[in-house]
């Protein structure tokens, strides 16, 4: 055993024992320990094995930036991929498990990976698209195994049982960050009165003081201002939350793992709530990442950051080794080396700067610290863990000056300066600086002024400085928002730690190199990915020099890495083989999510049904009681067939079609689009709007209308009435009614500003139901009341007044079936008492319901458009439908339909087709000559297919190349998808009563 | 996520809106027949880089055409007006 828990300190609970367990192994673990803290105390040194060459990792970090130690967490529907054990606390029955080896992590065959190492260094993928092997079996076989090869955690397959919600906070301050800077910030703006929101991704707010030995200073001036901020009632604290995005207009999305530290939520909560925040000001406390030493080995599970070994061993009691070195080349790792020498491990700290500062060299010789300045960690080794650390004095540039020395140690723990977490700032668009003087990329200056960095997050300086700056930042914020209390003085800041201020006279060290410049191994830029300085080097070699192209050469930075850990030594030592400045090498930029989120927080509760509204009409109820098959129409659900005993879809739609042409049906056509067009103009705007007259048609009666888009192409189509003096009632199909009103308001109110119209929909407040068949007459004339339905007062295209059961309605003639049709129009509410009355009086009638798919069968029969017609690339002239066209006045699109590209003779125009043989065609088949080849695009195609009852055989519609003048001609029906090829005659498409004898009944 | 300040409705989520597309564009008159006048109208537009006038359609609030002006760089909203009131 070399890691072990320490018998005192720490802020874990002693008396709380969880049970935890790893790959299977039970892990002594305490509240508070995070599961990276209970692998370390349990010596579980290696967790994981990386992305692409399987090689064996441990734990590196103890934040949001842990590269190596991703697993498998939870079980079931819970069990979730690529966790960081750094972030995940630990709780009473977490079960973990490495993913990404096989058999185990200990035993892993695909480390086998390494010895192809060679052959998959950056940019191996892209290689595989050119050369020998480029559409070979050979490269199909490799694909395979590349594919299986990539990805790190398996996903769940489980439906997740947990609840997530989504919720709105609004504020004046929004202060990211509960570090130091961020309580000082969120203090300012509390005092001064404004409405603030703290948001910290750990369970404690404290940030850097966490990890400060328990009893030290800062202790009590953390809960000075924990308890103010509690009892403020304006500050609202979300912790075990992180802001992920920051989005145009300061509104931000925030994830609150508010259940996700148990095993499960308790009834009713949810385990994660997605907010979306909007405010007025940001204050980015948001700290900084310490940035990792580039040498040999310095994967080896063992190496660690040199903040997150003070974390372990103050936080968490956690001694990760007892024979240390530390290496840096600034002063921040000053405090790790003295908390392990305290905790009683002995300690080599290598300081790769030749002069260190004084106060801090006799301090730490005094603690018992053995020192060496001028010198750095040249390599690592070991294999599987850490056991020994190659020490050579360094140049400035970071080659050894003499040979190595090697002394045996467990772990090597490493600070190479720290880099200030500015993704949240960056993704509004923000290229942050590079800061020759302090070694890091800074904020550089407001672009955007509502939002500012402070402490760490701008490299301010020590302890002191982050909470004097984030005080100022949160003061600032709060003037800017109104807020007119005084938010007092700055707390006193407590006592620092050694070398607090990481800002203070750092010397650059990007690679540690042998003499020659080459480093002793293989030196790690991007340990979540396998990136090495070999593979920088390769991208420079080859030409991918810019840093987008680097990153993505690479993969440098991607992941949930994404920069955190591997983008400054990579923009580094690119700048180097570039002999560039990093300044001028730029950084790549940072997009939303700043860590890993759930699907299923930002789902909340939009799931399954709860997706998108259903829209039903009020006569569903009847249709599911009735046994009916439902289908979706869009957002709506609609009738699809009634099957009578045993039939399928087939049988009922035929019989269904058949029997409204012989007796009645009844078809619910609620979901068709209406719209109220009301107002002096209104004749004036249905005269521009469609493509035929409208100024002549009186009160009382109803025109089929079509209309087309600016371009000229088809649109829509529908029946328009005239319901008074001013006041039409204009009918859309059902997937068009959205699209057709938002034009129409469009037109009125940025172009025809003078028309006095108003357009409303009016969709919801009218069911519809059209009784169709020859009996339609007979059976409306015995249920209607108020109305003379005869053939001489109610002509086709004419509509009435009357009343069903008390309940006035509009009875229009019109057929869409192409028997003698009705639509009555019924109040919304009243629709299922008026369709029960219709069908109570219907008995003696037989009349029988038909769903949307006999419907389709009728239409079809009759040759008229619907939406698989009017899909957006058809014009009137495809469509047959030129002659509606008025040619005595401008409409919308009547110039534009002109073009020449659209007028083409040759464009495909609909046509019928008679299918050879009992099967029918699918919609889609390309039609293609009797004769010639089988290629390309073929003449056109078919739109819609049905079986014909009336004509005893399958048809269908389409379109075809100069259709008109092909009439009787044969042609081929080809479906690709499922190879199958038909024989038809073109026909007219009007395929049963081209008169139109029977509507006029 | 932009927040628009439409003026009947106030500050609201861009999710309310749909976008409309460029506003400095003029609708030809009616009248008009020669095909260029309206291929320039549907097609034909300049994406500016800054200032930006657009058509907004608050659709799941007052239904109103609205006319904003939009930085395409910072997406800073420096005006909004109804698209009635603001003569084309």
């Amino acid at each position: 055993m070399t890691a072990s828990r320490l018998p005192t300190g720490g802020r874990i609970d002693r008396s709380k024992p969880l049970s935890v367990t790893f790959d299977g192994r039970p892990i002594d673990a305490f509240a508070g320990d995070s599961l990276a803290s209970a692998l370390l105390a349990n010596d579980e040194i290696l967790v994981g094995r990386s992305f692409k060459y399987h090689r064996p990792r441990g734990v590196f970090s103890a934040g949001v930036e842990e590269p190596n130690a991703l697993v498998h967490l939870r079980t079931g529907g819970r069990h979730e991929p690529n966790a960081r054990a750094t972030m995940v606390e630990a709780f009473d029955g977490l079960v973990a498990n490495a993913q990404n080896a096989w058999p185990s992590v200990r035993l892993d065959v695909r480390a086998a990976n390494q010895l192809l190492a060679p052959f998959i260094g950056a940019g191996f993928y892209y290689k595989t698209f050119i050369g020998p092997f480029r559409g070979t079996r050979f490269w199909m076989f490799c694909e395979r195994f590349i594919r299986r090869a990539a990805g790190m955690g398996s996903p769940g397959t489980l439906e997740d049982p947990d609840r997530y919600e989504t919720v709105n906070l609004f504020c004046d301050v929004l202060v990211v960050g509960g570090g130091p800077a961020g309580l000082s910030a969120a203090l300012a703006a509390g005092r001064a009165g404004a409405q603030v929101v703290l948001v910290e991704q750990d369970a404690q707010l404290g940030g850097a003081l966490l990890s400060a030995p328990i009893g030290d200073p800062s202790d009590a001036w953390l809960e000075a201002i924990r308890s103010e901020l509690s009892a403020m009632s304006n500050v609202r604290v979300l912790t075990r939350a992180t802001v992920f995005g920051a989005y145009d207009h300061d509104v931000y999305g925030v994830v609150e793992r508010v259940w996700d530290h148990v095993a499960a939520a308790p009834e009713g909560q949810p385990r994660q709530r997605f907010a979306v925040v909007r405010t007025k000001r940001t204050v980015m406390a948001t700290g900084a990442i310490e940035r990792p030493l580039v040498f040999g080995g310095n994967d080896r599970p063992g190496v660690m950051l040199a903040g997150a070994v003070r974390s372990y061993v103050n936080r968490y009691a956690v001694l990760p080794g007892r024979h240390m070195v530390v290496a840096t080349n600034n002063d921040s790792a000053y405090a790790t080396a003295r908390d392990l020498a305290a905790a009683g491990a002995d300690v080599t700290l290598v300081d790769a700067r030749q002069t260190v500062p004084d106060e801090l060299a006799s301090q730490s010789r005094a603690e018992g610290v053995d020192l060496r300045p001028g010198c750095a960690v040249l390599s690592a080794k070991g294999r599987g863990r850490v056991a020994g650390a190659v020490i050579a004095p360094v140049s400035e540039e970071g080659r050894a000056t003499a040979p190595g020395k090697t002394i045996a140690c467990d772990l090597i723990a490493v600070s190479g300066g720290w880099s200030p977490t500015l993704h949240l700032w960056s993704q509004r668009q923000q290229k942050p600086v590079f800061d020759a003087e302090k070694a890091c990329f800074v904020p550089a200056g407001d672009t955007v002024p509502t939002m500012t960095c402070a402490g760490d997050a701008r490299a301010a300086g020590g302890l002191a400085t982050a909470i004097a700056d984030g005080f100022a930042a949160g003061e600032n914020a709060v003037i800017a928002t109104g807020a007119t209390n005084a938010a007092g003085h700055v707390p006193e800041a407590p006592e620092p730690w050694p070398g607090d201020d990481w800002t203070r006279g750092i010397a650059p060290l990007w690679t540690v190199t042998r003499a020659d410049g080459k480093p002793a191994g293989k030196a790690f830029v991007d340990l979540q990915n396998d990136v090495t300085t070999s593979d920088i080097d390769l991208a420079h070699r080859e030409g991918y020099q810019a840093v987008e192209h680097l990153k993505r050469y690479t993969t440098t930075g991607m992941a949930t890495d994404q920069g955190k850990l591997s983008n400054v030594n990579a923009l580094a030592r690119m700048a180097q083989l570039r002999d560039a400045e990093i300044a001028d090498v730029g950084t790549t930029t940072f997009r939303p999510p700043y860590t890993p989120i759930t699907i299923g927080a930002l789902a909340g509760n939009e799931t399954g049904h709860h997706f998108r509204a259903t829209r039903l009409t009020t006569i569903d109820e009847w249709h599911r009681e009735h046994g009916a098959v439902m289908t979706e129409a869009g957002a709506w659900l609609r009738p699809w067939y009634y099957p009578e005993a045993g039939e399928d879809v087939r049988a009922a739609y035929v019989r269904e079609a058949a029997h409204v042409r012989q007796h009645v049906g009844i078809v619910d056509v609620s979901t068709l689009g209406k719209i109220a067009v009301q107002g002096p103009d209104a004749a004036e705007f249905l005269n521009r709007i469609y493509i035929n007259g409208w100024k002549t048609l009186p009160v009382g009666r109803l025109r089929y209308g079509v209309m087309l888009r600016e371009d000229g192409f088809v649109f829509d189509d529908g029946a328009t009435a005239r319901l008074g003096e001013h006041d039409y009632f204009m009918s859309t199909t059902t997937a068009n009614a959205a699209p057709v009103l938002a034009f129409a308001e469009r037109l009125l109110q940025t172009a025809w500003t003078d028309l006095e119209v108003h357009v409303t929909s009016i969709t919801d407040q009218w069911a519809a139901i059209a009784v169709a068949g020859p009996k339609a007459r007979d059976l409306l004339a015995t249920v209607v009341g108020d109305a003379d339905l005869s053939r001489e007062a109610l002509p086709n295209n004419h509509f009435t007044h009357g009343r069903i059961s008390g309940v006035e309605v509009r009875v229009h003639r019109m057929s869409y079936s192409g028997e003698l049709a009705y639509e009555i129009y019924v109040p919304a509410l009243f629709g299922r008492a008026v369709w029960e009355a219709l069908i109570a009086a219907g008995g003696p009638f037989n009349l029988k319901p038909y769903g949307t798919e006999a419907m389709g069968a009728l239409r079809v029969e009759k040759g008229h458009v619907a939406g698989p017609e009017l899909e957006g690339r058809t014009t009137l002239n495809d469509l047959r439908l030129e002659g509606f066209a008025s040619t005595k006045k401008p409409f919308v699109g009547s110039v534009l339909r002109n073009r020449p590209a659209l007028t083409d003779a040759d464009r495909p125009t609909l046509v019928g087709l008679e299918i050879d043989g009992e099967v029918g065609a699918l919609p889609g088949s390309l039609l293609f000559a009797a004769a010639g080849p089988t290629e390309g695009r073929g003449e056109g195609w078919v739109s819609s297919t049905t079986y014909s009852p009336a004509l005893g055989r399958n048809i269908a519609m389409g379109l075809l190349k100069n259709g008109p003048s092909r009439m009787g001609e044969t042609v081929r029906v080809v479906d690709f998808v499922g190879d199958r090829t038909l024989k038809a005659t073109v026909v007219s498409h009007h395929f049963f009563d081209p008169e139109g004898e029977r509507q006029n009944a | 996520m932009l927040r628009i300040p439409c003026p009947i409705c106030g500050l609201r989520d861009e999710t309310e809106f749909s976008y409309g597309g460029d506003a400095s564009v003029k609708r030809p008159a009616m009248a008009e027949t020669d095909p260029k006048a309206w291929m320039d109208y549907v097609f034909y537009r300049g994406n500016p880089r800054g200032r930006h006038l657009e058509y907004w359609h608050h659709v799941q609030g007052c239904r109103q055409w609205l006319v904003v002006e939009r930085d395409t760089v910072s997406h800073v909203i420096s005006g909004c007006r109804l698209a009635r009131e603001v003569s084309p």
